[in-house]
């Protein structure tokens, strides 16, 4: 407690010079160990899978433009709400009611563009599924509150609160139309699902992917920039350049893959004819590019993960993880907090219902069911604490694609049979929570 | 010190029941600038629920709080941090999953453009006044978990005193530290009194209150004994006031 004060510490911290390339490269690069290594397990479950299929099948099927631009496809609907699961949880609460909440919204909407909107706005209008989307995600929102409410205002506990609301809004989703399945959806709302026409095609990918390089790049460079401004040790430039060249990269990867996966041959002829193209003689290769669902998981994970990461409201989700009573009495209304993260839960479960009823062209009470499991089997296998305080939405995001992959794997690898799915992801998650638990006594 | 014209604060008849206990039962209790006043007791006798009142964590069932003569209403932690009363908790409050900066500023967040955090600038604060109380302080990037006893007590007074405090709450600031670094919380409070902040102290080493206290407010089963000038007490005095609950006879 001297009066002079010491210059600010300018180093890095902790020399250790006991480490090898790959540890200089890791702390230069300064690259998250425990996502490299999620990473890590997910490529080796798609080699495994591959190379099962070629050795034991004969045929590879799972490294294929096709499988993977399905899996990216398939995994939107667990990754959008596994991402606000990540909040749920680091706080130390459960929604177990998301699947159930998918199936409710679902109805709502399908009911809605079908049976309502059509008398009023007539069929195909184009307002119809801004309408029922903005009104899905709303449903959503107000089921999440009310959550929210009983659990932060009425001292419900949330496995409580949320087991109820899992049995009640799956009641309800049956009532709204007496279990009736509603289909077709809008023409227009059902893009939002995915498939040939609901992907943005070759060009429309490689837009996405140029400004999705742009943005890494500023990123980087900004976070440099800041850096420098106050003093402190920035990356080595060729660490930068690393960083740029994986994140780039990835993105570009990810980009000539979805291209090199072209339209099914009587999509493509159907198109034609109603397009009066002439389909020339090897065929016509059209690429589907990235799926819609996939970009709408893409920009909820973007926003979810600056919310998280840049703004107040995410880092008072962390503190009121780390530590309720601190959090409190650092001025933090945590009941009010723990009321918008249900609301902001029920939402993406809202937008997931979009996706999930447009992917299935129609809405039935069934929808979502046993989601909620695979969601939170998500979270926890991309990192999120059960003991809560940690979690990010990229792992989130990761273990979602790693759940997709065992299920997708396991099919193609003829154990199509649910039952062994089921028993292959029951180990997994279990697996992955001991591994990180090792991982987290390790770095400690 | 100076104890003469408006007290900094003043807790007058205050009182808080927890399911039909009194916890604090019509205690009053002031406290001028550049004064250090000990709040004594046994665990339980009420110090740590009467303070909390003051720092926001509680609401006192009735009483009035007066800072610098003006009733004011403290509801939430923010209402206490809007008039520059910052606390340290015996328990520090931090969040064990955030960095030194993050607890520094939780609540109090810097923020750039559009509301985002301005995490670089808040560390560059965190780094300024680190390097003035704990000079050997070099964990800025890791959550404080992972930080000793010290090191954590030390953020938590820096976040006491960064925010400008006009008076400041301690809750036995010294329990979990070693002889080197209580010397250095014994320091601070000397350096902060001379800069003219009011600072409740609640302490349960008798030659810690002797050493830095003006004034000990002495508490028994929620009530308060009464309030000493401690150069006008011997520690026995004191030690009479905490066990039997009688106020001195000699003392004012």
């Amino acid at each position: 407690m001297t009066e002079h004060s010491a210059p600010p510490n300018l180093g890095p911290q902790g020399h250790d010079l006991q480490i090898g390339p790959v540890g200089r490269f890791l702390r230069a690069t300064e690259l998250d160990t425990r996502m490299l290594g999620m990473v890590g397990a997910l490529l080796l479950i798609w080699l495994g899978f591959h190379l099962y299929g070629v050795l034991v099948n004969g045929e590879g099927v799972f490294l294929t433009p096709r499988n993977l631009w399905n899996l990216s496809v398939q995994t939107s609907v667990t990754g959008i709400m596994a991402t606000g699961m990540v909040l749920v949880i680091i706080t130390r609460n459960i929604d177990l009611s998301v699947g159930s909440i998918v199936g409710v919204t679902g109805m709502i909407m399908g009911i809605l563009q079908v049976n309502i909107l059509p008398q009023y706005l007539g069929l195909g209008h184009p307002a119809i599924w801004v309408i029922t989307v903005i009104v899905g995600i709303i449903c959503g929102m107000i089921i999440g509150a009310f959550h929210g409410w009983l659990i932060a205002y009425r001292g419900i506990p949330s496995f409580i609160v949320t087991l109820g609301g899992l049995l009640v809004w799956r009641g309800a989703a049956f009532l709204t139309a007496d279990g009736k399945t509603i289909s077709p959806v809008d023409t227009t709302f059902a893009l939002l699902g995915g498939g040939p026409y609901g992907s943005v095609g070759a060009t429309g990918s490689w837009i996405v992917g140029i400004l999705g390089c742009a943005a890494i790049l500023w990123v980087l460079a900004r976070g440099r920039a800041a850096r420098r401004k106050h003093g402190f040790a920035v990356r080595e430039i060729w660490a930068e350049a690393v960083l740029a060249a994986l994140g780039c990269g990835a993105l570009i990867g990810a980009v000539l893959l979805v291209n090199a996966y072209p339209w099914p041959k009587g999509i493509v002829e159907a198109y034609a004819k109603a397009n009066n193209l002439t389909v020339p003689e090897g065929g016509l290769f059209i690429s589907h590019g990235f799926a819609i669902p996939v970009l709408i998981l893409a920009a909820v994970g973007i926003a979810m993960t600056i919310l998280m990461t840049r703004t107040r409201f995410g880092r008072y989700v962390f503190a009121i993880g780390g530590n309720p009573e601190a959090a409190a009495l650092a001025g933090i209304n945590t009941r009010w907090m723990t009321m918008k993260i249900f609301a902001l839960m029920g939402m993406l479960a809202g937008l997931a219902a979009v996706v999930a009823s447009a992917r299935l062209n129609s809405a039935t009470n069934a929808l979502g069911d046993l989601e909620e499991l695979y969601v939170i089997a998500s979270a926890v296998v991309g990192g999120t604490s059960l003991a809560g305080g940690i979690g990010t939405i990229y792992g989130a995001i990761i273990g979602a694609l790693v759940m997709q992959s065992l299920q997708t794997g396991m099919v193609l690898i003829g154990y199509g049979d649910g039952s062994y799915r089921k028993v292959v992801v029951g180990v997994a998650l279990v697996l992955a929570v001991y591994l990180d638990n090792l991982y987290r006594k390790k770095i400690k | 010190m100076a104890q003469t014209g408006t007290p900094l604060v003043e807790m007058r008849d205050i009182s808080i029941a927890f399911g039909g206990i009194k916890a604090v039962d019509h205690v009053t209790i002031d406290l001028y600038p550049g004064e250090v006043v000990g709040l004594l007791g046994h665990n339980g006798a009420g110090k740590s629920t009467l303070i909390k009142c003051l720092s926001g964590a509680y609401k006192a069932d009735s009483g009035t709080i007066l800072i610098n003569g003006e009733p004011v209403e403290i509801d939430n932690p923010r209402d206490a941090r809007a008039q520059n009363i910052e606390t340290i908790y015996q328990t520090l409050a931090l969040a064990d999953n955030l960095d030194a900066a993050s607890n520094l500023f939780l609540g109090r967040e810097l923020v750039g453009p559009g509301g985002m955090l301005n995490d670089a600038a808040m560390e560059a604060e965190t780094r300024k006044i680190m390097g003035r109380l704990n000079p050997n302080f070099r964990k800025f990037n890791v959550p404080v978990s992972a930080l000793s006893g010290g090191q954590r007590q030390s953020v938590a007074i820096a976040r006491a005193v960064y925010f400008n405090a006009k008076i400041l709450i301690m809750d036995e600031p010294t329990a979990a530290l070693g002889p080197h670094e209580t010397q250095m919380v014994s320091e601070l409070i000397q350096e902060l009194k001379a800069q003219g902040l009011g600072i409740f102290l609640i302490e349960h080493d008798i030659h810690n209150v002797m050493k830095l206290c003006d004034r000990a407010s002495v508490m028994k089963n929620g009530q308060l004994v009464g309030t000493v000038k401690v150069d006008e007490v011997t520690d026995e005095d004191i030690l009479g006031m905490i066990i039997m609950g009688k106020k001195p006879a000699r003392a004012a």
